[in-house]
């Protein structure tokens, strides 16, 4: 028998605001536990929640980027529950009506485009961190407390663990490029649950469901899933039955082990926030959200390929971050051409910043800079080789690239006045080389161009010397 | 020096800026008085008497002016309203050791307006109650006869300002909390229009319904507190934007053409012969200033106690969340793991009245019963609240007695719930619609002080004491005294 | 409406409260005449009535995203009942506890 896979993916982004959604303090994390905390995030009694108008406009930009409708009318509820991370035991969510619903994303696997819908986006206030320490205690931690959230809740619409990873791709990258978050799963700021389940081929109705935890990386999202579709799958075919459970993804085994069985739903006694009035959004409102909504990655891509002429790979690789693709934009308006800024960032730049592990805006290198680097290359000033090293100096130090030329000297040769003697002396030193050229062994241009370049300590401009060089060579 | 005790705000003001007293003679003679009287009254949990000198030393440094009404005034401090340094319980065995690190936002304005916070005053736990009797702490005596209950909550804030122990004290009104012990106490007490007065630092009760409210012996005195406390907080969402006038502006006594309402519902069985009779009087007293007063309806009013009980079950059932034993509070000795924390540090933690509404509330919240209780609550809440609109289109307020009964013997209803629920069942439908409602001393039966309650308009507060000093002015019930403040 | 000691126990679970077997009865028999009380709900017309949740009918109320630094901890730490290098102490989750987020 056939299963068919059922996915559904649980997103939690955190939102960068400068305060908590619900309280003043900072937003981001001090290194020492309990410092970034105040009596609201304390949940001491009388104290109440004020809502973060940032928080409410960046839950707003996230979903109308993905393409949710906007809930004209919305307010929080509380979620109520017992836990040592929630110090009042209630959480301040959304659970009947969301920011953002009905949303989608387009995906694409293996060449075919999909749709994956999105149930809804919710904003809500994260816990602190509870820590499992030795000795039967645990240690709390309320600095992450009240940080924003959204929660994105896609539907069922995933059939492969390669979906599930293509969809989270896509939506990091679209989170990315609105820049309410850095959404690094790494770090935390993007989070992920996955529900899968089997069914017949044919059977409209799902199959139990499990739910996986601790996927803390999109491969491991991956790698969880295609465990789990493994799993199930034997089990139906053995004639059992899928228990629903929660189960945590190992790492180091690339399993999924059994954490829970769900005996029936929590009960969390969902009733709407009387401390926090609700939110009425006009359309103006959102229009105003709507034009803050930098242009997307899928049409950014698009507009690479059909007006930039840059093949489908270049845009993919430009449009991986927001960062990436805002510099290649003002690189190409300082004056560079598209193709040869793309092979700079893709090649060079991304090369540095990944063996230095840091980002363009930790580099000296301005979009400005780099044209004009490319711009010497292009009009023959320099070689690309050349090219290199003042790269190097440029996102090292900075500067401007023609500057840099000159004070180096590195100004390549091209002059056929001041080649030419060097070319003929050359010649005149390497006899046998002519005479190989001659007998038709092409690999002695090669040489002498070599020779040429050495005696001009590299600054010759390739091209010229190869075209000089041909034509001295006839004339021997 | 003469009896401080007796005198109002308005007296003791006048004294203290000419000089005739300080703020430190008045603060010590408070502390003799409570130490007098406490023993026999018990309307405080703390008195925080070294604060309230170093503090009264302080303001006299300042000087007290002609324009500083409330400097130098001794003022008792319901103990659900956090005061920073100085124990909150909340009258719980769950807060027997809250030091508060913060100040409540009234709090911020009674330091503001120089005033003398004297102590901590006694409460129903965690302000569910209607007698004073559930407080972990000691039980609190009426101050006209100290075999009654001083109602509740804020039994202690209603007895400590009738038996002349503090001029003024602070309250909070969930569902009748300042309007019926003040009722039972004869005096006056107030609760503003939900979002008057910041809830900030009010440990909540039901959140949609609390307000604090201040507690006098006379209608001006009300006023003056009433304006200090009032304003918006951007620390409280739910506080209102609205400007705060000065409520004592204009207390005349001239209320001609006023038009009070007299809901029908309001004098139904239940209501004691003695208060209708005070009421009845009230209604002609009021006509022979000038005003009308006319019979109306207020057709939902009987579901109010239902709605209330629901809603403020809920929502409190959800507010005592946070008393885990985890940050703050009792924690229970009997603890092998997390669940003993929660469940051992709770059920030891709190009392039975508390314990019953926290039960009723997550039942009323909990799957399968929601849209049945609560939902279905809410949605008669707005009928409720329609009511008094409709009323309110074509009145200028709105009259009947606060309380049923007179003050009953302590120990008489406390363990039957519905009984006492019932208590509140004039005072209940004003929180749920959010108004403004006052108990004004309107009579006696059989020694006992009755309380007339008038209603006002949101944010309206002015008219209501417009007629409640008229309404003072043309009677003596406020001269009236206990025996332990000197009367017969 | 009767409500059953076992209805009861489940609620007591929810709001982590424990009673011994004397008080659960008593329990159950007030809060059935409570839940009677509140069942008279049911004779009033709701259709298409609105919730109140805030009678202030204020909307919108949002502040500026401004971080206030965070209170000094040994200040927050004043009340704690057990606390461990700047972390709030708790006894361990006996099971894989449920987080509800």
């Amino acid at each position: 028998m056939n299963f068919e896979t059922v996915i559904g993916l649980e997103v939690h982004v955190e939102l960068k605001t400068n305060s908590k959604i619900f309280s003043p303090a900072p937003a981001h994390f001090g290194a020492e536990p309990n410092s970034n905390t105040n009596v609201i995030d304390w949940s001491y009694p009388g104290v109440l929640p004020v809502m973060n108008k940032a928080a409410l406009e960046f839950g707003m930009k996230a979903a109308l980027a993905l393409n949710c409708e906007i809930s004209k009318e919305t307010h929080f509820d509380r979620k109520n529950y017992f836990y040592p991370d929630n110090p009042k035991a209630y959480q301040i969510s959304q659970f009947d009506q969301p920011i953002g619903h009905d949303g989608w994303i387009e995906i694409e696997v293996d060449g075919q485009k999909k749709k994956i819908r999105i149930e809804r986006v919710h904003l809500e206030e994260d816990a602190g961190k509870n820590i499992h320490g030795s000795a039967g205690y645990s240690y709390v931690d309320l600095n992450r407390q009240g940080t924003p959230l959204i929660e994105i809740v896609s539907e069922a619409d995933m059939r492969s663990p390669e979906e599930a990873y293509a969809y989270l791709e896509a939506l990091r990258s679209i989170i990315q490029f609105t820049e309410v978050s850095d959404v690094k799963m790494e770090e935390g700021s993007m989070r992920c649950d996955a529900n899968i389940s089997l069914r017949p081929y044919g059977q409209e109705e799902f199959g139990t469901k499990a739910e996986l935890k601790n996927l803390n990386s999109l491969n491991f999202v991956k790698k969880g899933l295609a465990y789990e579709e493994k799993r199930q799958a034997k089990v139906l075919l053995s004639g059992g039955e899928i228990q629903q459970e929660t189960r945590r993804f190992d790492e180091t085994t690339n399993q999924t082990i059994l954490m829970r069985v769900k005996e029936g739903s929590s009960d969390y006694r969902y009733f709407p926030e009387p401390d926090v009035p609700h939110f009425v959004i006009d359309d103006e409102w959102i229009e105003q959200i709507r034009a803050s909504l930098p242009e997307m990655p899928t049409a950014r891509r698009q507009r690479y390929m059909t007006e930039l002429g840059l093949p489908e790979y270049d845009a993919m690789v430009l449009t991986l971050s927001k960062e990436m693709s805002d510099f290649f934009e003002a690189t190409l308006k300082a004056g560079a051409e598209a193709k040869q800024a793309s092979n700079w960032l893709m090649g060079e730049v991304s090369a540095y910043l990944n063996s230095q592990k840091i980002e363009l805006a930790d580099t000296k290198l301005t979009p400005e800079n780099l044209a004009g680097l490319i711009l010497l290359i292009a009009d023959g000033t320099i070689s690309s080789k050349i090219a290199k090293k003042i790269f190097k100096e440029l996102i090292e130090n900075g500067g401007d690239a023609k500057q840099v030329v000159e004070a180096k000297g590195l100004v390549q040769l091209s002059d056929p006045a001041q080649l030419l003697p060097l070319i003929n002396e050359v010649l005149d030193h390497n006899q046998q080389s002519i005479d190989d050229f001659k007998n038709g062994k092409d690999r002695a241009v090669g040489f002498l161009v070599g020779q040429i370049m050495k005696a001009t300590k590299g600054q010759a401009n390739p091209g010229v010397v190869n075209k000089l060089l041909k034509e001295e060579l006839a004339k021997r | 020096m003469e009896k401080l005790y007796d005198k109002s705000l308005t007296e003791l003001h006048d004294m203290l800026a000419a000089k005739e007293i300080t703020a430190l003679d008045l603060t010590k003679a408070t502390l003799d008085r409570l130490k007098e009287t406490e023993e026999q009254i018990g309307s405080f949990i703390t008195i925080s008497g070294e604060k309230a000198i170093a503090l009264a030393k302080a303001v006299d440094a300042k000087g007290i002016t002609e324009s500083n009404p409330l400097a130098g005034i001794p003022i008792g401090i319901k103990d659900n309203i956090v005061t920073k340094d100085i124990l909150t319980t909340a009258g719980s065995k769950m807060l027997h050791n809250f030091n508060p690190i913060y100040d409540a936002t009234v709090m911020d304005k009674v330091y503001q307006a120089d005033m003398i916070p004297v102590g901590k005053l006694n409460m129903d736990e965690f302000a569910m109650g209607g007698s004073t009797e559930t407080s972990y702490y000691k039980k609190t005596k009426n101050a006209w006869d100290q075999t009654k209950v001083p109602g509740g909550s804020s039994g202690g804030s209603a007895a400590a300002v009738a038996a002349g122990q503090v001029p003024v004290s602070l309250g909070s009104d969930t569902g009748g909390s300042i309007r019926q012990p003040a009722a039972f106490n004869g005096i006056v007490g107030l609760k503003p229009t939900y979002g008057r007065v910041s809830r900030f630092g009010l440990i909540a009760f039901a959140s949609s319904l609390d307000q604090i409210g201040p507690l006098t012996r006379n209608v001006t005195d009300n006023a003056l507190a009433l304006t200090a406390i009032s304003g918006f907080d951007e620390k409280d969402g739910t506080s209102a934007g609205v400007s705060v006038p000065d409520f004592t502006e204009d207390l005349t006594g001239d209320i001609k053409g006023m038009k009070i309402a007299l809901p029908k519902e309001y004098l139904g069985e239940g209501v004691q012969p003695d208060v209708r009779t005070a009421v009845l009087k009230a209604a002609e007293t009021f006509k022979a200033l000038g005003a009308t007063v006319e019979e109306v309806s207020l057709p939902h009013s009987k579901y109010g106690v239902a709605v209330y009980y629901i809603i403020a079950s809920s929502e409190a059932s959800s507010n005592l969340q946070r008393f885990d034993g985890i940050r703050y509070g009792y924690r229970s000795e009997n603890v092998k793991n997390l669940e003993d924390v929660y469940i051992n540090s709770r059920t030891e933690g709190f009392g039975n009245e508390v314990k019953r509404r926290i039960m009723l509330g997550t039942f009323s919240l909990s799957a399968g019963y929601y849209d049945a209780h609560f939902k279905k609550a809410g949605q008669v809440r707005t009928l409720i609240k329609q009511d008094f609109d409709h009323v309110f289109a074509d009145y200028d307020l709105i009259i009947g007695p606060a309380t049923p009964t007179v003050a009953f013997g302590l120990g008489e209803n406390i363990n039957d719930p519905i009984t006492m629920y019932m208590n509140d069942i004039l005072t209940i439908p004003v929180n749920l619609a959010g108004l403004p409602g006052m108990s004004i001393p309107a009579g006696f039966s059989e020694g006992l002080p009755v309380g007339l309650q008038i209603i006002g308009k949101h944010f309206d507060e002015h008219t209501m004491y417009k007629a409640a000093y008229a309404f003072e002015q043309a009677t003596d019930f406020h001269t009236k005294k206990p025996v332990i403040l000197g009367g017969e | 409406m009767a409500i059953s000691e076992e209805q009861v126990k489940h609620v007591a679970n929810l709001a982590k409260l424990s009673f011994s077997p004397s008080e659960l009865a008593e329990f159950t028999k007030q809060l059935g005449k409570i839940i009677d009380m509140v069942e008279q709900l049911e004779e009033v017309d709701t259709q298409g009535v609105a919730f109140t949740s805030n009678v202030n009918q204020t909307i919108n109320v949002m502040r500026e995203d401004v971080a206030v630094p965070g209170t000094a901890r040994e200040d927050l730490m004043k009340n704690v009942p057990e606390a461990e290098n700047g972390y709030i102490k708790v006894p361990a989750i006996i099971d894989n506890g449920e987080a509800g987020a």
